[in-house]
């Protein structure tokens, strides 16, 4: 049994971030819960899809974050109460829904729980979600640690039902993919049954017509569950003030900046003269609450990631009740104190709260860390990331890359967003040359597939994984399609949402439940859409570059899909299919006319250049036995035999 | 359990390595082990490259007291856990001290750019010179090489778990550690790394 379904009341648990907002949306009696892949968020739905037959939920891995967020919405409005989970950009892909679901309000209890990146420890941008609750006019809170990330979670749906509206639980990386104890609740007994009531006053909210529109009383009736909302707000027990009754100064902070802030409070040993107001519904911020403690002194530093979001809520909020607490100086980003770019961590809000109360510090004597420094140097190379070894998407941009060089033209590749985003890097040959947003490529290679007219004649291409495909590049590829663009699509396909755990798409036959499920055929698709289309296997280095440069001689829309499994997938895990070896007899090292070509370019980390010997060598620990580097040795010094042991 | 005294409270635990090496389930087994005996426990993990070959790190907060924050301040680790070389080099220069402890696994794994020929890998021996440089006491293990006689290169991290605990600088006790494999690990691993825990003990008695 997961030990997230232990049903002892008061037992502490070490929990990480994302398996204690799981608990608490169990200790809620969630019903419902959606949502789409995506680092830091993702072990949410994982965790609850593994005690989904259990607890009897439902639980899947949407096409995309906004159908979540629609499959969520649905259950709210049938009674039931519903989790949906993304990461920070999913928000926005589910924008345009959620701004109609605040209009027309929620019946069983909807939390969305989005998990924000600051400092894109795992993405290509720290864009906020935070922003979102002020621009779509819903609640926001965010826990504080670990307990909170549970409780706030049963918090949250009591408040959705009181206000019936959504709301916004906003974890960060630092939270979410860290492990804190957490003391478990009760586990509810009941559930609910599913019931659509429709039949009401079409103003009626529990029983009537769930549309945005008549849009001026929709409009005023969310604004009037924002209001109840902050009365609740008032009173909630996320929001605490610790330290003297007269502080010179107060650090005002939410999320895991609250860590960070009374870690640095406790380094610089002035407990007694720093207070810590830490909030938990920080959108929007109860008055009666601040005001009590903004009169606690003049002097605020406000501590959050990443823009001043909090900063400048609160200074909205002194102004108004000026009149009655003064003036106050209230400091963080927007003063430079604190970065308004990247992570916090305790070391840079230490630095911005020593100069406030003068305080010096230092982290370790100032030799140590110079010496550090140099031997940092000379002894920690850089990591660059890389492909692992044995991933297909090496062997399929060595391919892509040395296609467009024979092509001749100058052809370019518009990138998308997945493990194959690295190929902006070295380890994919540096072949992506545009970087945005989920089905990006295809869109933006879609518009470049069009100014041949205006005198373009260099071949395009874009690239999408499977479950990128299914999530955004589908309306791309229409688009292409429709108008006529020439492009070449291809298609990464490594049989499952590899950069984020392996998750299931709709191109596989197995759901989130680990359900069999019709699985919708990536080729078929794009044949029924009047693409040419070829599949081929991305270790077959020949064909594949046979095909593409055929391909880029073609007008019109082709999709070339490349299907090659992951070399993380449980299926290949740990089972290498070739045993692979470079014969020091053969290769001839520096002396080859191939300037390393192996570990040079290829530059798989299963291979090693022995600087020693002068020659290439396979680090048995590290290959995983795709044997894609025999391939590309001109001298056939890499030899690779086949395991016989292996099946499929 | 409030008689067992830390040395530090929080007492604070670094495991650092490369992706792909074990770190995360490594810092969940410690955790686990000292969480199950009272203590609180935070774990912040570094892991966006995890799978492609960047650094990986696993900060530990032990106390008897309170959560912290999930990264350890500069300067402030007590006892770096080195899955690598060159990483437990990068982690104590940056949250290193003259008084920090080292335990290093002796085994490179080369980044890609050394591979590719642009940035040099230390020589070994200048390596293991300046983690202890950057330590108060250093102890080294060929914990892979161990591992690869076992069968099992990823067991690499359980003797070095192994070897921490014989420090005693936490209380790492063989029982949690049998209790927190039979709870984590399917049932054909647990004796395997039972084995890998006890030939990291004996590594470290016998340097």
């Amino acid at each position: 049994m997961s030990h997230l379904l232990t049903d002892e009341p008061g037992s502490r648990i070490l929990l990480m971030g994302n398996e204690a907002i799981a608990r608490g949306a169990l200790e809620a009696g969630v019903n419902v819960a959606a949502g789409y892949p995506g680092t830091p968020s993702s072990e949410i739905i994982e965790t609850l899809s593994k005690v989904a037959r259990d607890r009897g939920l439902y639980v899947e891995w949407s096409a995309n974050e906004k159908v979540a967020m629609e499959v969520a919405a649905a259950a709210s409005f049938a009674g039931l109460r519903s989790l949906c989970v993304m990461k920070q950009n999913g928000v926005n892909v589910g924008s345009d829904f959620l701004l109609h679901l605040g209009l027309t309000g929620t019946r069983g209890g909807m939390v969305l729980v989005p998990c924000d990146d600051p400092g894109a420890l795992s993405s290509i941008n720290e864009g906020e979600s935070r922003q979102f609750a002020r621009l779509l006019e819903l609640p926001l809170l965010e826990p504080g640690d670990f307990q909170e990330l549970k409780d706030m979670i049963v918090w949250a749906f009591q408040l959705s039902e009181e206000i019936r509206n959504l709301v916004f639980v906003r974890s960060v990386t630092r939270l979410s993919h860290a492990s804190g104890n957490v003391v478990l609740g009760p586990l509810p007994g009941e559930t609910r049954k599913a019931r659509f009531k429709h039949r009401g006053f079409i103003l009626d909210e529990m029983e009537g017509v769930v549309a945005s529109m008549p849009m001026e009383y929709r409009h005023r009736r969310q604004q009037e569950k924002l209001k109840q909302a902050v009365e609740r707000f008032e009173s909630s027990p996320f929001n605490t003030y610790t330290g003297p009754e007269h502080p010179e100064l107060v650090v005002i902070t939410s999320s895991a900046c609250h860590l960070y802030s009374r870690e640095a409070i406790h380094l610089l040993g002035v407990e007694d003269r720093v207070g810590l107001l830490k909030l938990g519904t920080t959108f929007p911020l109860p008055p009666v609450f601040m005001e009590k403690h903004l009169g606690l002194t003049d002097r605020f530093l406000v501590v959050e990631e990443v823009i001043p979001f909090l900063e400048e809520n609160v200074k909205i909020l002194a102004q108004e009740l000026a009149p009655r607490i003064g003036p106050k100086t209230i400091m963080g980003k927007r003063d430079g104190r604190l970065p308004t770019v990247g992570e916090l961590n305790p070391d840079l809000v230490v630095e911005a709260l020593a100069s406030l109360v003068e305080v010096p510090y230092e982290s370790a004597p100032e030799a140590y860390v110079k010496r550090g420094q140099e031997l940092m140097f000379f002894g920690a190379p850089n990591r660059e990331l890389t492909f692992c070894p044995g991933c297909p998407h090496r062997a399929s941009f060595w391919s892509i890359h040395n296609a467009l060089e024979l092509d001749g033209r100058d052809g370019f590749v518009c990138g998308d967003i997945g493990c194959y985003t690295l190929a902006v890097l070295p380890t994919g040959f540096s072949t992506l040359k545009t970087l945005h947003a989920m089905g990006s490529g295809t869109g933006v290679a879609s518009g470049f597939g069009k100014l041949g007219r205006f005198g373009m004649d260099q071949p395009v291409v874009s690239v999408c994984g499977d479950s990128t495909f299914f999530h955004a590049a589908m309306p791309a590829l229409i688009n292409a399609i429709h108008h006529g663009s020439d492009i070449t699509m291809v298609v990464l396909d490594n049989s499952g949402t590899a950069m984020t755990g392996f998750q299931p798409h709709p191109g596989l036959d197995v759901d989130a439940l680990g359900h069999k499920a019709p699985a919708i055929s990536i080729e078929d698709v794009c044949r029924s859409l009047g693409a040419q289309v070829r599949v081929c296997d991305p270790f077959d280095l020949e064909t594949t570059q046979a095909t593409l440069l055929e391909l880029l001689d073609r007008a019109g829309v082709k999709v070339l899909i490349l299907r090659q499994i992951c070399g993380l997938s449980p299926e290949k895990k740990r089972h290498k299919k070739y045993e692979v070896a470079v014969n020091p007899e053969v290769c001839l090292g520096e002396a080859c006319g191939c300037n390393r070509l192996c570990t040079r370019i290829f530059r798989c980390p299963g291979l090693i250049w022995d600087k020693r010997a002068g020659k290439a060598r396979v680090d048995e620990v590290i290959c995983t036995g795709c044997g894609v580097c025999a391939s590309i040795c001109p001298e056939g010094a890499i030899e690779k035999v086949e395991n016989r042991e292996v099946t499929g | 359990m409030k008689e067992m005294k830390l040395s530090f409270d929080p007492y604070n635990l670094i495991i650092a390595g490369v992706g792909g090496q074990g770190n995360v389930l490594a810092s969940r087994v410690v955790g686990n082990m000292l969480s199950r005996k009272g203590f609180t426990v935070t774990i912040g993990e570094t892991f966006g490259g995890s799978q492609r070959g960047g650094s990986v790190m696993s900060h530990l907060r032990v106390s008897s007291e309170s959560s912290f924050s999930p990264q350890i301040p500069k300067g402030r680790a007590h006892l770096v856990l080195g899955l690598e070389p060159a990483e437990t080099i990068r982690v104590l220069a940056a949250y290193g001290n003259p008084d920090v402890l080292a335990l290093c696994n002796l085994r490179p794994i080369h980044p890609v750019q050394v591979i590719s020929g642009e940035l040099d890998y230390p020589d070994l021996e200048d390596a293991k010179g300046w983690v202890k440089e950057l330590s108060r006491k250093a102890w080294f293990l060929n914990a892979t090489d161990t591992a690869l006689e076992m069968g099992l290169p990823i067991l690499g991290n359980i003797i070095m778990i192994g070897a921490m605990a014989a420090l005693g600088e936490l209380p790492l006790e063989r029982e949690d550690f049998e209790r927190a494999v039979s709870l984590t690990m399917p049932t054909d691993r647990i004796s395997i790394n039972l084995e890998a825990f006890d030939r990291g003990r004996e590594m470290v008695e016998a340097a």
